[in-house]
């Protein structure tokens, strides 16, 4: 049977809007994934301890806040304390241009902003998760 | 307490993808890992859509927690017949748990099973069974009428349903409503309940004749931790009768677990097989073609396994 691209979509942090989130979980799901949706107002362990039972090959990150530059480093970080260094994490939301070469630098592969087509989002998780499983 | 569990959580997670990706490959492992546990509770936890499966699994976790037993989850969703994607959301009304060391969640999308579970579940509770966990709960997917498949792994199957469904439950009379161990009224709070609690009890009259063990109807409100302990004694009691008078109920659930599992088997084997000889692609061709019908087709078939078993 054929290997399922599994991705956990979370939002950390506390704003309560997930219609971006759940925009990007329907497309992966339309483009054959496995998407784990763990709603709003997460803690970064709470995430990582997700992704690491629900054995995902991508995480997403949500984040209008602004909180941007604490949480998404974190949740990389807790990840790598827990073995988990595989699992590749991105974000999206309302981020500034300036503040993603920081993000990148902390482990962030990629971030994309309002705007940003499904095709490029999906095109990029199947080209960079991990396949030997 | 929570050392008793056989394995940390990402080696756990990581066996688990190779179950469900690898049908083949998993009895390999289930093979090595296998370890009865006649210990472990295991709930299965079933009902329509929207019904609140998720929040009172979050419930019943809690209740158990405080106990201090370790408990693992297992949440079906539906996978897409179009993508094969899925969204798997029942983690939403779980997320207390997320940071505790004692309990695993896992959800799986349904990849094309029609029974409510997931292909790989019985071999996923099979192996956290074996890793040590106390408790064992199964989420179904959101289920109709017929989608039985959890009665045969869950020691107590909880069918939930919700007031306002009236005309529904006239016609859920058979198939579904014929697994529940527990009937779990929940949104208790809505306009029906005494409607829906009532038709539950002349349902269960019916049948009584031949109910070995007569499932009681608990009401309750699970966003509000409302019955949730009244449900926990259910379940205990529930238990308790397993342990005295379950031999019978035990016998039935190995035998059907088996013949679930071997189905499951022999029916990948056959297609295989038809799909290597080239039967498969000849036989739907010529369907297709109009040059035979399905009845000449499945009589060929028929032919066909005859000589691969008779030997």
């Amino acid at each position: 049977m054929s290997q399922k691209i599994r991705v956990l979509i979370a939002k950390p942090g506390l704003d309560g809007h997930d219609r971006g989130a759940k925009f990007v979980a329907r497309a992966l799901r339309d483009a054959g994934m496995e998407v784990i949706y763990t709603g709003l107002r997460q803690t970064p362990e709470a995430i990582a301890n997700a992704a690491i039972q629900e054995d995902v090959d991508a995480v997403g990150l949500s984040i209008l806040s602004g909180a941007h530059n604490t949480l998404l480093p974190k949740v990389v970080e807790i990840l790598k304390s827990k073995g988990a260094e595989d699992i590749l994490v991105f974000g999206g939301g309302v981020i500034p241009e300036s503040d993603i070469p920081f993000l990148k630098g902390q482990g962030i592969k990629a971030v994309f902003t309002p705007g940003t087509p499904s095709e490029e989002f999906i095109k990029f998780i199947k080209e960079n998760v991990r396949k030997d499983g | 307490m929570d050392n008793k569990i056989a394995f940390d959580f990402r080696s756990l997670a990581k066996l688990i993808t190779k179950i469900e990706n690898d049908r083949k490959g998993s009895e390999e492992i289930l093979l090595n890992l296998y370890k009865e546990n006649s210990e472990t509770v295991v709930i299965g936890i079933t009902g329509p859509p929207g019904a609140g499966k998720s929040s009172l699994t979050d419930r019943i976790i809690k209740e158990y927690r405080n106990l201090g037993k370790t408990v693992g989850v297992v949440a079906v969703d539906p996978s897409s017949p179009f993508t094969g994607g899925a969204i798997l959301g029942d983690r939403i009304r779980m997320c207390d748990h997320s940071t505790d060391p004692g309990v695993f969640i896992r959800s799986m999308g349904s990849r094309g099973s029609l029974g409510g579970l997931a292909p790989a579940t019985i071999d996923v509770l099979n192996l956290m069974k074996s890793a040590g966990f106390d408790v064992l709960i199964v989420e179904t997917v959101g289920v109709g009428q017929s989608e039985i498949d959890v009665m045969s792994i869950a020691d107590t199957v909880l069918l939930v349903l919700v007031p306002g469904m009236g005309d529904d439950v006239q016609a859920l009379k058979a198939g579904i409503m014929e697994i529940a161990d527990i009937f779990v009224v929940n949104k208790a709070d809505k306009d029906g309940k005494e409607r829906l609690v009532a038709e539950i009890n002349m349902i269960v009259q019916l049948n009584r004749h031949r109910l070995l063990w007569e499932p009681p109807v608990v009401e309750t409100v699970a966003t509000e931790n409302k019955g949730t302990s009244v449900l926990m004694d259910r379940i205990y009691d529930r238990g308790a009768w397993l342990k005295n008078n379950g031999m019978q109920v035990k016998k039935d659930k190995i035998i059907n677990q088996f013949k679930h599992m071997a189905l499951d088997r022999i029916g990948a084997n056959i297609l295989a097989i038809l799909n290597d000889s080239g039967m498969f692609t000849r036989w739907t061709e010529d369907l297709v073609n109009g040059k035979s019908n399905p009845y000449y087709a499945m009589k060929e078939l028929d032919e066909n396994i005859k000589i691969k078993w008779g030997k």
